[in-house]
């Protein structure tokens, strides 16, 4: 083909660089708006720069209990990523080889992904007021709810983030080279320390990735709790609420806490994943590299 | 996802010369199969539990009677009865349910058609247009990381820009183009599609940019040396090489768009009607069982949609 770039570069470059834009313009502008002065409204031009809006959120004399709802999402979201991360791991290691209920639980992820959420939420919830209803007659009539941020909200997040582990698994040992494990348990290695000092080196980048995976999507996660979180709200659910009532910045400082989080965690992952390739690098293997 | 190879290897480790030490001869205790159990049950079981089960109870619950606050576990086509009042009388109007679906399948199309073109040519840009690889990664991680955010704070974030008094509007005022703020920009339909398409797009770049990626380039330059033209080997080339992508990303997207009630309700002000937002109103009312009948009824018109496109592509095969 031809040497140097051809028209169709330029008008794509222009193009997706409008689609970065387009992407991040929004966001970057309510970052920005959440800085104003007390005085200030919910567009621009901004009315002074002042932290008086994210100060107020941390008071906690604002609009929400912050504190409480990011201590619960913070909780929530490390949970959920801990899980995601063995039981995808896990999992992906077993799809190496056939097993009888492969495709069941295969065609499981896949439907849970893309089943719409409100109706996975819907019956999360319809199946622990079930409960809820038994445990009342038969056991004990004052039991309140079985329903709750660690038992219905976390398996309502994990729908959600399991499919997205599996698959990241999926693509790893889709370019992993057998041939290392082999020459491990040729060496002696049990199947533990293969995948203790083999495996699981090689792979970490990736499993990083499912971490980073797991934590910001339940961080952010909105329709599968909207049903499923029983009495408490996460601080996307506050956020939610307040969308339709607020006419201040408070909405903006608030959105603002909460990507500074998302951020933060995205930072800190790809700088491990980072640090981890260019370790594997300079170790001479070339296998698994890559980003999730 | 697995070489005969690695079958062979896993299933007797004994056969591989030099691993006949105690080691291995306790290994081979744990049968391999039930290894795989220990492996893929824990996700087995939370899928189980919170997806099988429920999407179970939703059938079941659908065919429930209520009254106005509580579940009568008696069976009742109620919850479908209620959701169909009228469709027969109003014929040949369209009833609620039939207006409310049109409109989501509406809603649908456009944010289908719009995130499909955005998305081809953003992975098209991406696959064969950037060389170097290390551009390629930086570039896609650029598209995925908003990904990684709220959804709700990507919603907001338009409303300083389309509002009434919002950048756009007051834009358009100072230069002369309109006398009074467009109102349509925000709390509309237009505001719905274009955050969904803002939040979605990332579903349709990923699995097109993973088919081309996986197109042989040598292909490519076959076509240009047999004459094609770009357009050409585009259409018969390109395309249809990056069909499974685009089903793959198509499906993710419509049935998303398909169950939405978060970005319809915000975006829309709360005022426009969606499948997804009928069982959220039915729930608010505590009328389950009328919920759990427009969720089954969502989840056949999904799966509809879904078997239909899946005839075009073996989706276990893409992944």
């Amino acid at each position: 083909m031809k040497e140097g770039r051809p028209r169709s570069f330029y008008v794509l470059a222009i193009f997706f660089a409008a689609y970065v834009l387009f992407l991040y313009g929004p966001m970057i502008a309510i970052y920005v708006l959440s800085f104003q002065g007390p005085q200030g409204g919910l567009t621009f031009p901004m009315n002074g720069v002042s932290t008086f809006w994210i100060a107020k959120l941390f008071q906690g004399t604002g609009i929400v209990d912050l504190g409480a709802a990011f201590r619960r999402s913070l909780l929530l979201g490390i949970i959920v990523m801990s899980v995601t991360v063995v039981l995808s791991v896990a999992a992906g290691m077993a799809f190496r080889r056939k097993f009888r209920a492969q495709s069941v639980l295969f065609y499981s992820a896949i439907a849970s992904l893309i089943v719409p959420s409100i109706i996975t939420s819907l019956g999360i919830s319809l199946e622990f007021r079930i409960i809820d209803d038994l445990i009342k007659a038969h056991w004990n009539e004052n039991f309140e709810t079985s329903m709750g941020l660690l038992t219905s909200g976390l398996g309502a997040h994990l729908t959600w983030t399991l499919p997205f582990g599996l698959l990241i698994m999926f693509a790893i040992f889709n370019r992993f080279d057998p041939r290392l494990e082999e020459a491990a348990r040729d060496l002696g290695a049990t199947p533990w320390q293969t995948f203790r000092h083999v495996v699981l080196p090689i792979i970490l980048p990736s499993v990083i990735g499912i971490g980073l995976f797991g934590f910001t999507l339940s961080w952010d996660e909105l329709a599968r709790s909207s049903q499923a979180i029983g009495a408490v709200n996460t601080l996307p659910l506050d956020l939610q609420g307040l969308t339709t009532t607020v006419t201040n910045p408070d909405i903006y400082a608030l959105g603002t806490v909460i990507s500074a989080v998302s951020f933060t965690v995205i930072t800190l992952a790809l700088g491990t994943i980072h640090m981890l390739n260019q370790r594997q690098a300079a170790k001479g293997s070339d296998a698994g590299k890559g980003l999730v | 996802m697995d070489t005969s190879e690695d079958i062979l290897q896993q299933a007797s480790p004994g056969l591989i010369p030099g691993s006949g030490t105690a080691r291995a001869a306790k290994v081979t205790r744990l049968s391999p199969s039930f290894v795989s159990w220990l492996q893929a049950g824990p996700m087995m079981l939370v899928f189980l539990a919170f997806f099988l089960i429920p999407l179970v109870f939703v059938v079941i619950v659908s065919f429930w009677d209520y009254n106005e606050y509580q579940l009568l576990p008696v069976f009742s086509g109620r919850g479908y009865t209620d959701t169909f009042e009228g469709c027969i009388a109003q014929l040949p109007d369209l009833c609620t349910i039939g207006k409310t679906y049109l409109k989501t399948l509406k809603l649908c199309f456009l944010v289908w058609a719009i995130t499909l073109f955005i998305g081809f040519w953003v992975a098209y840009f991406l696959a064969f247009h950037v060389k170097s690889k290390t551009w390629q990664m930086g570039l896609s991680l650029l598209c995925t990381i908003p990904f990684w955010t709220s959804n709700v704070i990507r919603m907001i974030a338009w409303i300083p820009l389309l509002g009434r008094n919002g950048l756009v509007n007051s834009g358009l005022v100072k230069t002369g183009l309109i006398n009074h703020p467009i109102e349509w920009l925000l709390f509309s339909e237009f505001s719905v599609v274009l955050a969904l398409v803002h939040l979605f797009t990332f579903f349709m770049v990923v699995p097109i940019f993973n088919s081309m990626v996986r197109i042989d380039k040598s292909l490519i330059e076959a076509a240009y040396d047999a004459g094609a033209t770009g357009f050409q080997t585009l259409v018969n080339v390109i395309i249809p090489l990056a069909k499974p992508g685009i089903v793959i990303g198509s499906i993710f997207v419509i049935t998303i768009v398909m169950g939405d009630f978060i970005t319809i309700g915000v975006m829309g002000g709360q005022q426009i009607a969606a499948a997804g937002k009928i069982i959220e109103t039915r729930v608010n009312a505590l009328q389950f069982p009328a919920a759990a009948a427009n969720a089954v009824i969502l989840l056949a018109i999904t799966f509809l949609i879904i078997s239909m496109m899946s005839r075009i592509v073996d989706i276990k095969k893409e992944l």
